[in-house]
């Protein structure tokens, strides 16, 4: 009885902490969303207002017409998409043939696989970023795409889960008569489902954030991700406060609500996979 | 064919889409840009071949590289040990029966999905010297001689490092909390009926069997944090001069401002190289301190 006396005034105290924690993270979003609809005068205000005296939308409105962020973010939904949808389909074929199928040099070239996991994305940033340039990829969402679908993780991640389900199911299935390819799309996938999605969800989060390899082989407007978009126009408009951080909000709100929607999983995903963006 | 034959043209059939790929972009491109680190090449004019010069160069005369070299292990030493401490410490708060925990974790891990440019984007309006709120924060609580954070020197980089960790201590945070719920109850049962108390029971059992979760969060995030670039970009553009100037910076700024390829390409490989060393040197001695069952 005393000891949960005691437990439940620890974890009241706890609760205080934390939420002297979570004013600190939260108060960077509260405060772009709040300058976000101020007029400018007042974004220069002292002392500082927390709520402005009257909402400014029309901030959203400029932004949205003095550079193409529609644009942006279609081109972030196409390119992000593009390149989970391609990696889930190049990982998991290749993530079954290193799980259950038998082929000389296999366990090597797996290794080999493997052993790209250590070399950072900046070695090979600029080869690929030539290679762009020779097959006249710059611009275009090719070029965005492609140079980004093969990664190891994806192929490792799968192989393990793919190793758990049992063998039986398979056998059942070729006895019957089914192709290989049946047992790949049919059994294999849809049964590793969890693992899948959470790979989905990393890769597309990933590369929505992604800001280094847009900026290399993109420099017309129209084909601008939102990170880059963002970039610019804080090139552009850098003491409008109230402009930049409406183009804030644009910016991260999909990844807030996607996030809201799906946050069990995702922690669950990273849980499951230790990844890190 | 043999049943053996026709099991090896299978597999090729489902590795040739990614395999393909693989042999261009990734086996091919870390071929060529070992190569290419060996170049002087503008791509305009053609390429020559320096031998170990930008190798040379690199480590014994640009002080530049130094600098950049130096910034970043600043930014690693300052942003792992924090987000690996306050990491543990919230994971040890959020997997007790809290009230509003889940609003907590939620917090806490927010700004990890957010895009890194949006996050510098709103702290370089928080860190405005002249109207932003850290400042204003700081006066409030008695400080006078408030830091100039972006034309400063010497606070340009401690601004870098307060977004990191801002942005990033969620997810050690996260992984922390998933290796604490790992651990067995009853082994914290058994220890309180040895008569353990609760920080004997916390560095007797929880340090030991969260060692693997700890040696893998330190791992990841000092591979992560030699990597920083985008808060860079946008916070700072790498100044002022070149206070906030990274490694990865200043491979973008080698290959993709000044067309430096060959060069560009032997900072990256050095790179590579400190990266592996240190996480070769954290797993030789991974023996001493962690504990797998």
């Amino acid at each position: 009885m005393k000891k949960t006396t005691k437990e439940k005034i620890i974890n009241w105290v706890l609760f205080g902490v934390m939420m002297i924690v979570a004013f600190f993270m939260l108060i960077p979003f509260f405060w772009m969303f709040s300058t976000s609809l101020k007029a400018i005068g007042e974004v220069f205000e002292y002392p500082p207002k927390w709520i402005p005296s009257t909402f400014h939308w029309e901030n959203y409105k400029k932004v949205w017409t003095v550079v193409p962020f529609g644009r942006y973010l279609l081109n972030s939904l196409v390119v992000s998409g593009s390149i989970t949808v391609l990696h889930l389909i190049v990982a998991s074929m290749s993530a079954y043939a290193f799980a259950r199928l038998n082929f000389p040099g296999r366990d090597k070239l797996f290794l080999l696989y493997l052993a790209t996991l250590m070399v950072p994305g900046q070695v090979t940033m600029i080869p690929n970023f030539i290679l762009v340039r020779i097959f006249g990829w710059t611009d275009t969402y090719t070029g965005l795409i492609i140079p980004n679908v093969f990664t190891a993780f994806g192929v490792f991640l799968l192989r393990q889960f793919f190793m758990t389900i049992p063998k039986d199911y398979e056998d059942a299935a070729r006895i019957d008569g089914a192709s290989r390819f049946y047992v790949f799309s049919r059994i294999i996938v849809p049964l590793s489902l969890p693992a899948v999605s959470t790979l989905a969800v990393f890769t597309f989060v990933f590369q929505w954030n992604n800001l280094l390899w847009p900026l290399i082989v993109v420099s017309r407007d129209y084909m601008k991700t939102v990170t880059i978009g963002l970039a610019s126009f804080q090139g552009m408009y850098g003491t409008s406060w109230n402009l930049l951080m409406a183009a804030a909000v644009m910016g991260v709100l999909p990844s807030v609500v996607a996030f809201l929607v799906g946050q069990r999983y995702l922690i669950k995903g990273i849980t499951l996979t230790g990844l890190k963006g | 064919m043999t049943l053996k034959t026709r099991e090896g043209v299978a597999a090729w059939f489902f590795l040739l889409p990614g395999f393909a790929g693989f042999l261009i972009f990734v086996f091919g491109a870390v071929a060529v840009s070992f190569f290419l680190s060996f170049l002087q090449w503008d791509m305009l004019t053609p390429a020559k071949f320096v031998g170990l010069e930008n190798y040379v160069r690199l480590i014994a005369y640009d002080k530049t590289f130094h600098l950049v070299l130096k910034n970043t292990i600043t930014f690693v030493l300052g942003t792992v040990p924090t987000r690996v401490i306050l990491g543990l410490l919230f994971a040890l708060a959020l997997v007790r029966n809290i009230p509003a925990r889940t609003f907590f974790r939620a917090a806490i891990f927010l700004p990890v999905i957010i895009p890194t440019v949006a996050a510098a984007m709103v702290f370089r309006w928080i860190f405005n010297a002249d109207f932003g709120l850290m400042n204003e924060f700081l006066y409030s609580i008695g400080f006078s001689n408030l830091p100039r954070w972006f034309s400063d020197p010497k606070w340009a980089m401690s601004a870098v490092i307060i977004l990191s960790i801002w942005k990033d201590v969620g997810f050690s945070t996260v992984l922390f909390m998933a290796g604490l719920q790992g651990i067995p109850s009853s082994l914290y049962e058994a220890a309180w009926l040895d008569g353990a108390n609760k920080w004997k029971s916390f560095v007797y059992i929880t340090l030991p069997l969260l060692s693997p979760t700890t040696f893998f969060v330190i791992v990841i995030n000092i591979i992560s944090s030699f990597q920083v670039f985008d808060q860079a970009y946008v916070l700072t553009g790498g100044g002022p001069g070149n206070a906030t100037n990274t490694i990865v910076y200043y491979i973008y700024n080698n290959a993709f401002q000044w067309f430096r390829m060959g060069y560009a390409s032997a900072v990256a490989w050095l790179l590579f190289g400190i990266i592996f060393a240190a996480t070769f040197v954290q797993f030789r001695y991974q023996k001493k301190w962690v504990y797998y069952e």
